[in-house]
């Protein structure tokens, strides 16, 4: 065991070795990788922080129900009562017009407002919580409701949080296109690295063929390179995230305070940071393999 | 342990490198085999590591047919064998030490053992003491002989070795076939293609001899 962890040591010297035999060559291989991957990783960031923002709004989609302006009690009380018998509504809440004009007044800008209107321009309401949940069900509820004698407006008050949710499906849709094409990218920096590396050592794959090598062991070392040369590449890829991420939450800062909010980009989670180093990891072996397969059987021993 | 069956080889265009070669070594026997240049001394021996493929006839290596064997057999016949080439194929982005290692490497042996295997061979070269550094800064004598050192370091059964003294003055030449001599003592094969008339003036040693291709 201790013979084949040492080989395995050897390995990653000599390919970090490699790597840096030109430091600048191998930073930049390393620095292309890094960018190509922060892009994705950048935007799976900001949707990861939209998603937190959405989550914080009021999760569960209300319908505010605006009664017409001369409605009695009567009606007021037939409708409280369809609502709690209507299957697809949890529950209701009524607030009649002078409950919400005290809310208002509560306000210090609203409140000045209300203190100049000789009347209350406010009518009563009902905040339904329906049961259904879906974007549809919801709009159907909502226009069924609208429908109801005594109602002047029916408002579902979460139709934006769906809207933002779809945006956020389609820039998931976005980063995953992105990531995949440089994905591709990567594989071909590994590729074209790998293939000169084979031959600048042409010789050494000749002599090693010559002396009983075995093509798994001829594979291994570039293997190892495109490997390690990945896991540097995801290794800047959280430095430019960690880098960009502090840099916007200086302006973003201002921003949030405008909207009275705390709000700042969170980095990547540990268990994000581990997926992407072991994502590109692997693509870097992926390009090295493909690299070595295609170029390996070319070089026979004279 | 080396045998021969009317082995032909062609090359393509035409050439006819060697014609209808039959003969047989003995284990623990040590041979010199001697032509002129271009007489098919090279293709014999890349033969028998198959680094070439007869036309016809087979190669038989240890009773094993050498040119049928499957390209992932390849490594564990040649393991078996020393190779030392003419161009010593040094390779010179490692120390002395490390190009000695190599083979060990390849056969995935104990590292803590290889460090003692490869001293071994360097001191019976007499390149012990020059273990640090790079091939490129010896003398075509001392590369000659850290070819060999690399050959024998994982004590192959047969050592193969094209011109070893190709380009060496006498002293050189005396050296080195002293090295070859001692291996045999221990029991190994050897084929050693040469050349070299000082070499060859060695008394009681076999000889096998070829001209354009063809036995004589």
């Amino acid at each position: 065991m201790t013979g084949k962890f040492s080989h395995q040591r050897f390995l990653i010297q000599s390919a970090l070795r490699r790597i840096f035999a030109s430091p600048l060559g191998g930073i930049l291989n390393i620095l292309v990788i890094g960018i190509a991957l922060s892009l994705p990783a950048g935007v799976y960031v900001l949707l990861k922080n939209a998603q937190t923002l959405a989550e914080q709004l009021p999760g569960k989609p209300e319908i505010s129900l605006y009664l017409t302006a001369k409605i009695n009690d009567k009606a007021i009380e037939s409708i409280r009562t369809r609502l709690a018998q209507h299957p697809e509504i949890a529950g209701s809440q009524f607030i009649s017009r002078d409950d919400a004009l005290n809310q208002m007044q509560q306000d210090s800008v609203l409140g000045d407002v209300i203190e100049v209107l000789d009347q209350n321009p406010l009518p009563d309401a009902f905040i339904v919580a329906p049961r259904v949940a879906s974007a549809t069900a919801l709009k159907t509820l909502r226009d069924e409701l609208a429908q109801w004698d005594g109602i002047a407006l029916a408002q579902l008050d979460s139709d934006w949080a769906y809207k933002l949710e779809a945006l956020i499906a389609l820039g998931r849709m976005l980063a995953l296109i992105l990531g995949a094409l440089l994905s591709l990218a990567l594989i071909a920096v590994t590729f074209n690295t790998i293939r000169l590396q084979i031959l600048t050592q042409r010789e050494e794959i000749e002599v090693a063929r010559l002396i009983g090598a075995t093509n798994a062991f001829i594979r291994q070392p570039f293997l190892f390179f495109g490997a390690i040369q990945g896991l540097l590449g995801g290794v800047a890829t959280l430095l430019i995230l960690a880098a960009g991420i502090r840099l916007a939450n200086v302006p973003l800062a201002d921003v949030a305070q405008l909207y009275a909010s705390d709000f700042r980009l969170q980095a990547l989670g540990w268990g994000d940071s581990l997926s992407l180093l072991l994502f590109s990891l692997y693509l870097g072996w992926l390009g090295a393999w493909l690299s070595v397969s295609r170029h390996l059987s070319r070089i026979r021993p004279q | 342990m080396i045998r021969f069956n009317q082995v032909s080889k062609r090359y393509p265009g035409g050439y006819e490198a060697l014609k209808n070669v039959s003969f047989n070594i003995a284990e623990g026997e040590m041979v010199f085999l001697t032509g002129h240049s271009g007489a098919g001394k090279s293709t014999l021996l890349k033969l028998i590591a198959a680094i070439e493929d007869p036309n016809s006839g087979s190669v038989l290596v240890n009773n094993q047919n050498v040119s049928v064997l499957k390209e992932a057999a390849l490594p564990y016949l040649r393991r078996n064998l020393g190779l030392v080439f003419q161009d010593h194929k040094l390779l010179f982005d490692r120390s002395v030490f490390d190009n000695v290692l190599l083979p060990l490497q390849i056969c995935g042996f104990d590292p803590r053992e290889s460090g003692k295997r490869v001293r071994a061979a360097l001191d019976k070269v007499g390149l012990l003491k020059r273990e640090k550094l790079n091939p490129i800064a010896l003398s075509g004598g001392e590369q000659q002989r850290l070819c060999i050192a690399r050959a024998i370091v994982n004590r192959p059964a047969i050592l193969l070795a094209d011109e070893p003294t190709g380009n060496l003055d006498a002293d050189y030449s005396r050296e080195i076939m002293e090295i070859f001599r001692s291996f045999h003592q221990v029991g190994a094969t050897l084929l050693i293609s040469t050349h070299d008339q000082s070499v060859l003036e060695d008394e009681g040693v076999r000889r096998i001899t070829l001209k354009a291709g063809e036995l004589v």
